[in-house]
C-alpha cells in the first residue's frame, strides 16, 4: 500500500509526514508527533477524549485519516498555552475542579474551546449538549459546566 | 481497533472521483464524512481496497432553494444544516432531525447525504426525508438521475446507489403556506441510534390536512414509510382522534426487530407514541404556533 | 463548609479549598499515562480472543500470522506453559488461565498474543491467527449452574463435582428466622443487581521492560495497587528467576480506576513474559471493547431479601440469600478472608437485633470478578438491598418512607454500635442528614405536588436514601490480602529549606492525592501544601501500600501521612527545645512553629528548625527529620449520608427524568471540600449510570451483549442532572484526623434513591420494587400492565 506524503499544521507549526492511508489522525499525534496528550478512550466514536480542532471545529481523532488532514490545521490540547499564558478554558477547568484523572480533559478542553469560539456566553444547557460527546467517568459533568462558564466569563471581561 | 489495509484516493473534482469508482467498482468506498464508514473499519466489518474521499472536491457543500427545492449538497454536514439560518428559519423539522444524528462532534464531519446514502435503517434523515417527499439525485460517469428517497432504501444497507454513483445532492420541495413538520427521536442516551423515531409532515389548509407524510427511524429492515397513516391524515381536521388513528397506523407499518434498544412489541408502540407526538408538534408548527 | 480551617490559606491544610496540585500538567496534556510511555526497541503485543464462550481449543495456526509484515511473534498457552505460566492464582485463592492450552471458558477470553512493530501490524497479524474451537455446552444462568447434573465448568480441577465456589455466611439464622416468624409485618423481594463495568475513559495496559543485563523487570501498567503487583509478579514468576528486588512497578498517571485496575488482568502477565522472551520492552494497551468484554466486572448478585417489623413499625429482623455470579474464576478484588466482601454491612442505617446474611459463589461461562464499581466491596449490593427493602416495608406498612426511617435509624447516642452482624459502627448522625436533605429538596411541598399530579393522572416519585458504608480496609487482625496486610504508608521527609516530600503506598486515579495529602502534611506540620511534594506509584521510590480502592486512601494512608508528620513533629520539638534552650514540656504548638510557653515572642518556626536538623541538630541526635509510619487502622470507618431524589416518568415512552437530586453526605472531617463536593458529583453519576443506563447482559450462548460503548450507555453531560450537594460533619473517633473517606459513598447511595423514587411514582398501583437498570422499556411494561401507558 502507497504511502502519502501530507503536509499539514499542527498547532500553528508546519508539520510533514508520510502515512499509511489506515493511519488515524491520532495515532499520528500521538505517535507520530509525540503530542499525547490527545487520548484514546473508545473503537466506536464515542467517549471524545481524542478530540481535536480540525480548521477550528472540534472532531474526534480516531475517526479521521490522517491523510484527510493533509493540508489543513490541527490544534490540540498542546496548542491551547499561548506565549505562557493558559487559555481561559484551562483557566476555567483548574480554578472549577472540571478534572479529577485528567484524560477526558484534552478532549472536553478542546470541545469547550470551540464552543466558546461560536458561542462566547453559552447557557448551561448548551454547554451540556455541546459536551454530550465527551464522556467524562470521575466529575459528573457539574465542575465541566461550570469550568466552561468560568472561561466564558473571562473571556467577556478579556 | 485498527483499519485493514486499504488505498486512498483523493479526487478533486466530481468528474475525476466518478471516474474512480467507475474504474474500481466494488473494491472501492466512498469516503465523505467518514462517521459511519470509518468505524466499520475500525471494526474490520468492512474492508474495501479502497477508498474515494470526495471531502475535497469543491463546490459540493451547499444549502439553498433553486427551482422550488431544498437543496442539500454531497458535502453538507450535520453541524452545517443544523445551524442553517434558512434551514432555521423554514425547515424545523432538518434541524429536529440534524441535532439528534450521533453527537456534536460526530456532526461536525457527518454528511447529511452520507446518512442517507449508507442505507442504515437507524439513521435519522432517511424518516424525515420520506416525511417531506424529498428525492436525491445520484450521479455517475454519465450523468445524474433523480430517486424519490421513497424508492431509494432497497433493503438492509442496500440502497439505489450504484458503486459506480455517488449521492450528490438531496432535494426537498419546498414547503406550500400551512405546512409543519416535527422529527421525534427515542434514544436510550446522546449519540445512540434511535430506539424508534417519527417523522411527521403536515400540510394543511383551514384547518384540514390535506396531504400528510410520515417516517419512521429504525422500525424495519429498511426506513419505514407509513403510508396508511399518511392516507388516513388526509382530509382530516387535525385533532387528537386522527393523530391516534395515525399513530396506530403508523406501528402497523412498523416491522422493528428486537435488541438492547427494546422488544418488538415496545417499539412498535413506541412508533404510536412517537409518531403521535411527532404529528401535534408538526400540526402546531402548521399552523405556526 | 462546617468547619473553619486551622491553618492560613498559605499554608493550605485541612479544610481549605486548595486547587489541585496534579492540574497544571493534565490541562497541558502533559499527564503521562501508560500509552504515553514509549521506549527505544518497544514491540506492540495484541490479542487474539475468543468468539465462543466455552470450547475446546483444537489448533491455533499461527502461520499466516507470522507471514504477517512486522510481526515477530505468537505467543499462545503452550508457549507459556514451557514457563508453567498458563495459569496464574487469583486474590481469592482461586485460578485463572493467562492463555489457554485446552479450552475457553468465556467470550473474548485471550487465546494468543501476537507481538509486532507497530499496533498496526500487530492487529493484522491477530486478525490472521487461525483458531480451531470445538463449542462445549454453555452455562450462562447461575441458577442452571448449580442445578444438579448441570455441566461442571472447571474440569481443571480434578475433585470438583460442581459450579460451587464457597458458601459465606454471617449473623444468627436461628435467631433471625425466630424473629421472622413472629414479626408483625414481614416483606420479601427478589433482586437483581446486574453486571456493570467500571468503564474508566483510560482502558488497561501496561508497558513491561526486562533489562537482561541487570535481571531487572520494569512494568509501567495501569494500577491501583503497585505493591501489591510487585509482589504478585514475584510470587507467581519467581520461579523462572523474577525476584522482588529486581521488579518494578510504576503506576503513573491513571486514567480512572473505580476498581477494575485492581485485579491482575492476563495480558499483563503475557506482556511481561513476552518482554522477558523477547528482550524488548512490549506495550499492551486493549481497546474499548477487550476492556468491557474481558476485563473484571462488577456487582452480578442475585438477592432474596426479607426484612420484617413489629406492630410499632420498628424492623426486627434481616435475612439475606444471595446468588454471586463470579463467571469462570473466583477473581474477586476483596480482602481475602472476605468472599462476599463486606457484604454484611447489610443491616443499613438501622436499629435491628436479628440478621442473617448468606452468599453462594458460583462459576459461569463468563469473564471472571468480580470487583468493586467505585465502592467498597459488595456495600453496594448490600445497601441496595436494605435500602430497597426499607422502602417496600414502608410501603406495606403505609408509612411515608421518610419517617419510618427517622423511625429505625441507630440514634446518635448509640455510636459506636455494634451491629446485629458484627461491625462496631463508630460514629453517626443519621437522622441529621436526612432532615437536611429533606430541608432542601422541600419534601413535604414535594408530597403535596405528588398528589395532585396523581389526580391528573402523571407519574412523579420521591425516593430517598438513608446509606451507611464501610470503608478504610482494614485493621490487620481481620484485613489481608494473600497474607498481606491492610495497612498503609507514608514516608515523609522535611528537606533542609523546610519543604517536604511524602510518599505513599497508595495510587490516586483522579482522587488528587497530591493536593489533600500535601494538606495532611500542612496541617499536621505548618509547611504549606504548595511545599510539599506527593509522590505514589513507584515501587522503587514509594513504601509499601495496599493501594487506593474501597474509599480506604484517606482512612489509611491519609492517616499515616498524619502520623509520620506527627513523628517527625516530637523530633522537630527536641529540636526546638535544643534551639531556644527551653525544655520540651515548655514549648506550644501552632501549626508552623513552636513557641515557649508564656514568651510567644520566643518561636521557632518549622523552616527554622528543618534547617537546624541538618545544620545544627542537638549532639547525641540523628541528623535529619524524617519519619515513616505503617498504619495499621483500629476499625474501619462508616461514612454516611441520605439521598432524595424526585422523578418524572414519561408515561408514552417509560423514559425516566430525574428532575432534582439532594445529596447530604457526612465524610467526618474534610480535607479539601472542593475534591470532596467532587468525589460526590463523580459517585453520583456513577451510581444513576447503573440504575438507568449500564448492564452487561449475556444471550443463552454466552455472547456478551453490552460490550461497546454502542451498548454500554456512559451518561453523557445530557443524561446527568445537575448534582445538589451538601454535608454534616460526624468525625471518626478513631481516626488520627477524624476523617472517614468519600470517594464511593455516592456510587454507593444514589442507586436506591432513584429505584425508590421510581417505584415512589407507581406505588398508588402496587408496585413495590423494579430491578436495575429501569431502561424506557422496563418501566413501560409495568405501566402498560397497570393500565397506565399512554
Amino acid at each position: 500500500m502507497a504511502k502519502h506524503a501530507i503536509k499539514l499544521t499542527v498547532n500553528g507549526a508546519p508539520r510533514e509526514a508520510s502515512v499509511e492511508s489506515r493511519l488515524l489522525l491520532v495515532h499520528l499525534l500521538r505517535e507520530g508527533f509525540r503530542l499525547t496528550g490527545t487520548h484514546i478512550g473508545c473503537d466506536t466514536t464515542h467517549c471524545g477524549a481524542c478530540t481535536v480542532l480540525l480548521d477550528g471545529v472540534p472532531v474526534k481523532s480516531c475517526t479521521v485519516l490522517a491523510v484527510q488532514a493533509d493540508g489543513r490545521e490541527v490544534r490540540t490540547v498542546e496548542g491551547l498555552e499561548k506565549d505562557g499564558k493558559l487559555d481561559p478554558i484551562q483557566e476555567g477547568f483548574m480554578q472549577e475542579h472540571g478534572l479529577q484523572c485528567g484524560y477526558c480533559t484534552p478532549g472536553m478542553m478542546m470541545t469547550g474551546r470551540a464552543l466558546l469560539d461560536r458561542s462566547p456566553a453559552p447557557s448551561e444547557d448548551e454547554i451540556r449538549h455541546a459536551i454530550s460527546g465527551n464522556l467524562c467517568r470521575c466529575t459528573g459533568y457539574v465542575n465541566i459546566v461550570k469550568a466552561v462558564q468560568h472561561a466564558a466569563g473571562k473571556r467577556e471581561g478579556a | 481497533m485498527i483499519p485493514p489495509p486499504f488505498d486512498y484516493h483523493s479526487p478533486k473534482t466530481l468528474p475525476e472521483a466518478l471516474e474512480l469508482l467507475g474504474r474500481l467498482g466494488e473494491d472501492a468506498k466512498i469516503l465523505s464524512g467518514g462517521q459511519s464508514l470509518l468505524p466499520l473499519l475500525k471494526l474490520r466489518l468492512a474492508q474495501p481496497a479502497h477508498l474515494v474521499d470526495i471531502g475535497r472536491i469543491p463546490g459540493l457543500d451547499y444549502i439553498n432553494e433553486e427551482g422550488g427545492f431544498l437543496r442539500i449538497g454531497a458535502l453538507v454536514r450535520e453541524s452545517a444544516l443544523e445551524s442553517s439560518a434558512l434551514v432555521r428559519s423554514k425547515y424545523p423539522i432538518l434541524v429536529d432531525t440534524a441535532s439528534v444524528v450521533a453527537d456534536p462532534l460526530v456532526r461536525n464531519l457527518a454528511t447529511v447525504c452520507g446518512n442517507l446514502a449508507h442505507g442504515d435503517p437507524a439513521n435519522d434523515h432517511p424518516a424525515t426525508m420520506l416525511a417531506l417527499g424529498a428525492e436525491v439525485v445520484l450521479t455517475g460517469a454519465k450523468g445524474s438521475r433523480t430517486v424519490p428517497v421513497a424508492e431509494f432504501f432497497t433493503g438492509l444497507f442496500a440502497t439505489a446507489l450504484r458503486p459506480t454513483e455517488v449521492l450528490s445532492e438531496i432535494r426537498i420541495p419546498v414547503p406550500p403556506a400551512g405546512s409543519g413538520g416535527a422529527y421525534v427521536k427515542l434514544e436510550r442516551k446522546v449519540g445512540d441510534f434511535a430506539t424508534a423515531g417519527a417523522a411527521a409532515f403536515l400540510v394543511s389548509k383551514g384547518g384540514t390536512i390535506e396531504r400528510a407524510g410520515i417516517g419512521l427511524t429504525n422500525l424495519g429492515p429498511t426506513p419505514v414509510k407509513a403510508r396508511d397513516a399518511e392516507k388516513a391524515l388526509a382530509g382530516k381536521r387535525a385533532t387528537e382522534d386522527a393523530f391516534a388513528e395515525a399513530g396506530r397506523l403508523a406501528a402497523a407499518a412498523a416491522s422493528p426487530s428486537a435488541d438492547r434498544r427494546g422488544s418488538v412489541e415496545y417499539k412498535r408502540e413506541m412508533a404510536r407514541v412517537l409518531t403521535v407526538r411527532a404529528l401535534r408538534l408538526a400540526a402546531r408548527r402548521a399552523e405556526g404556533r | 463548609m462546617s468547619t473553619t480551617p486551622r491553618t492560613s490559606p498559605e499554608v493550605c491544610g485541612m479544610g481549605h479549598s486548595m486547587k489541585r496540585k496534579e492540574d497544571p500538567r493534565f490541562i497541558r496534556g502533559q499527564g503521562n499515562y501508560v500509552d504515553d510511555v514509549s521506549l527505544p526497541g518497544m514491540v506492540h503485543m495484541d490479542i487474539v480472543r475468543s468468539p465462543y464462550a466455552h470450547a475446546r481449543i483444537k489448533k491455533i495456526d499461527t502461520a499466516a500470522a507470522l507471514k504477517v509484515p512486522g510481526v515477530a511473534a505468537v505467543i499462545t498457552g503452550e508457549t507459556l506453559a514451557q514457563y508453567k505460566l498458563h495459569w496464574m492464582p487469583t486474590l481469592m485463592s482461586d485460578t485463572q488461565m493467562v492463555l489457554p492450552t485446552e479450552k475457553v471458558m468465556y467470550q473474548a477470553q485471550e487465546v494468543a498474543a501476537v507481538i509486532a512493530t507497530d499496533r498496526y501490524a500487530a492487529a493484522d497479524g491477530v486478525a490472521a491467527v487461525e483458531v480451531e474451537y470445538e463449542p462445549l455446552p454453555v452455562v450462562v444462568d447461575p441458577w442452571k449452574a448449580i442445578e444438579p447434573g448441570a455441566p461442571v465448568l472447571r474440569t481443571d480441577k480434578p475433585d470438583k463435582k460442581d459450579n460451587r465456589i464457597f458458601h459465606w455466611e454471617a449473623g444468627d439464622r436461628a435467631a433471625t428466622d425466630k424473629a421472622i416468624r413472629e414479626a408483625a409485618a414481614v416483606v420479601k423481594e427478589r433482586i437483581y443487581i446486574p453486571r456493570i463495568h467500571v468503564a474508566s475513559i483510560e482502558t488497561c495496559g501496561c508497558v513491561a521492560s526486562f533489562d537482561k543485563a541487570q535481571g531487572k523487570l520494569t512494568v509501567w501498567m495501569t494500577t491501583q495497587a503497585p505493591h501489591a503487583i510487585r509482589t504478585v509478579f514475584a510470587l507467581v514468576a519467581g520461579h523462572v528467576g523474577l525476584s522482588e528486588e529486581k521488579i518494578r512497578i510504576i503506576s503513573p498517571d491513571i486514567g480512572g480506576g473505580f476498581g477494575g485496575k485492581v485485579p491482575v488482568y492476563p495480558g499483563y502477565v503475557i506482556a511481561v513474559a513476552a518482554s522477558v522472551v523477547t528482550g524488548l520492552p512490549v506495550k499492551w494497551i486493549e481497546d474499548r471493547m477487550e476492556n468491557l468484554q474481558a476485563d473484571s466486572f462488577a456487582r452480578d448478585y442475585h438477592i432474596d431479601a426479607e426484612l420484617a417489623a413489629d406492630k410499632d413499625g420498628r424492623i426486627t429482623a434481616l435475612r439475606i440469600k444471595t446468588l454471586a455470579d463470579h463467571g469462570y474464576a473466583d477473581a474477586a478484588a476483596n480482602p481475602s478472608k472476605f468472599p462476599a466482601g463486606l457484604f454484611s454491612i447489610c443491616t443499613g442505617s438501622y436499629d435491628l437485633k436479628h440478621a442473617f446474611a448468606e452468599v453462594d459463589g458460583v462459576y459461569t461461562n463468563k469473564p471472571p470478578g468480580g470487583i468493586a464499581y467505585r465502592c467498597s466491596f459488595r456495600v453496594t449490593e448490600a445497601v441496595h438491598a436494605i435500602e430497597r427493602m426499607t422502602d417496600v416495608l414502608a410501603q406495606k406498612l403505609k408509612t411515608d418512607p421518610a419517617e419510618f426511617r427517622f423511625r429505625n435509624f441507630i440514634p446518635p447516642e448509640k455510636f459506636p454500635y455494634k451491629s446485629a452482624l458484627g461491625w462496631e459502627y463508630d460514629s453517626g448522625n443519621y437522622a441529621g442528614a436526612l432532615k437536611k436533605a429533606m430541608d432542601i429538596i422541600g419534601y413535604a411541598e414535594l408530597r403535596k405536588e405528588q398528589a395532585e399530579k396523581r389526580k391528573r393522572g402523571e407519574l412523579m416519585g420521591i425516593g430517598i436514601s438513608s446509606f451507611t458504608e464501610i470503608v478504610g480496609a482494614g485493621p490487620s487482625k481481620q484485613f489481608d490480602i494473600l497474607g498481606i496486610k491492610m495497612f498503609d504508608s507514608c514516608e515523609l521527609r522535611v528537606h533542609p529549606t523546610g519543604k517536604a516530600i511524602a510518599r505513599f503506598g497508595t495510587k490516586s486515579q483522579g482522587q488528587g492525592h497530591e493536593t489533600t495529602y500535601a494538606q495532611i502534611v500542612a496541617e499536621e506540620l505548618g509547611i504549606p501544601a504548595a511545599h510539599v511534594q506527593v509522590e505514589e506509584g513507584d515501587t522503587d521510590t514509594a513504601p509499601y501500600g495496599l493501594g487506593t480502592y474501597a474509599s480506604r486512601s484517606t482512612p489509611t494512608a491519609g492517616a499515616a501521612g498524619a502520623m509520620a508528620a506527627r513523628k517527625v513533629r516530637d523530633k522537630a520539638r527536641k529540636i526546638a527545645a535544643h534551639l531556644l534552650e527551653v525544655r520540651e514540656e515548655d514549648l506550644v504548638w501552632e501549626p508552623g512553629k513552636f513557641s515557649v510557653k508564656g514568651a510567644p515572642q520566643k518561636s521557632k518556626t518549622i523552616q527554622e528548625i528543618a534547617f537546624a536538623a541538618y545544620t545544627n541538630h542537638p549532639q547525641g541526635m540523628e541528623a535529619g527529620l524524617e519519619a515513616t509510619h505503617y498504619y495499621d487502622p483500629p476499625n474501619l470507618t462508616f461514612p454516611f449520608g441520605s439521598y432524595v431524589c424526585v422523578v418524572d416518568l414519561d408515561r408514552g415512552t417509560g423514559e425516566v427524568k430525574i428532575r432534582r437530586f439532594v445529596s447530604v453526605d457526612d465524610c467526618g472531617n474534610i480535607i479539601n471540600p472542593m475534591i470532596v463536593q467532587g468525589q460526590v458529583h463523580g459517585g453520583l453519576t456513577m451510581g444513576m449510570a447503573p440504575a438507568l443506563l449500564e448492564e452487561i447482559s449475556y444471550d443463552e450462548n454466552g455472547n456478551v451483549q453490552g460490550g461497546s460503548f454502542m451498548d454500554y450507555l456512559l451518561p453523557t453531560a445530557v443524561e446527568t442532572p445537575k448534582w445538589e450537594t451538601a454535608h454534616t460533619v460526624t468525625p471518626s473517633p478513631h481516626h488520627p484526623f477524624g476523617a472517614k473517606g468519600v470517594g464511593e459513598s455516592a456510587t454507593v447511595g444514589a442507586p436506591p434513591a432513584i429505584v425508590n423514587a421510581v417505584v415512589d411514582a407507581l406505588s398508588h398501583l402496587g408496585v413495590t420494587h423494579i430491578d436495575i437498570p429501569m431502561t424506557p422499556e422496563k418501566v413501560w411494561r409495568i405501566l402498560k400492565e397497570k393500565g397506565v401507558a399512554e
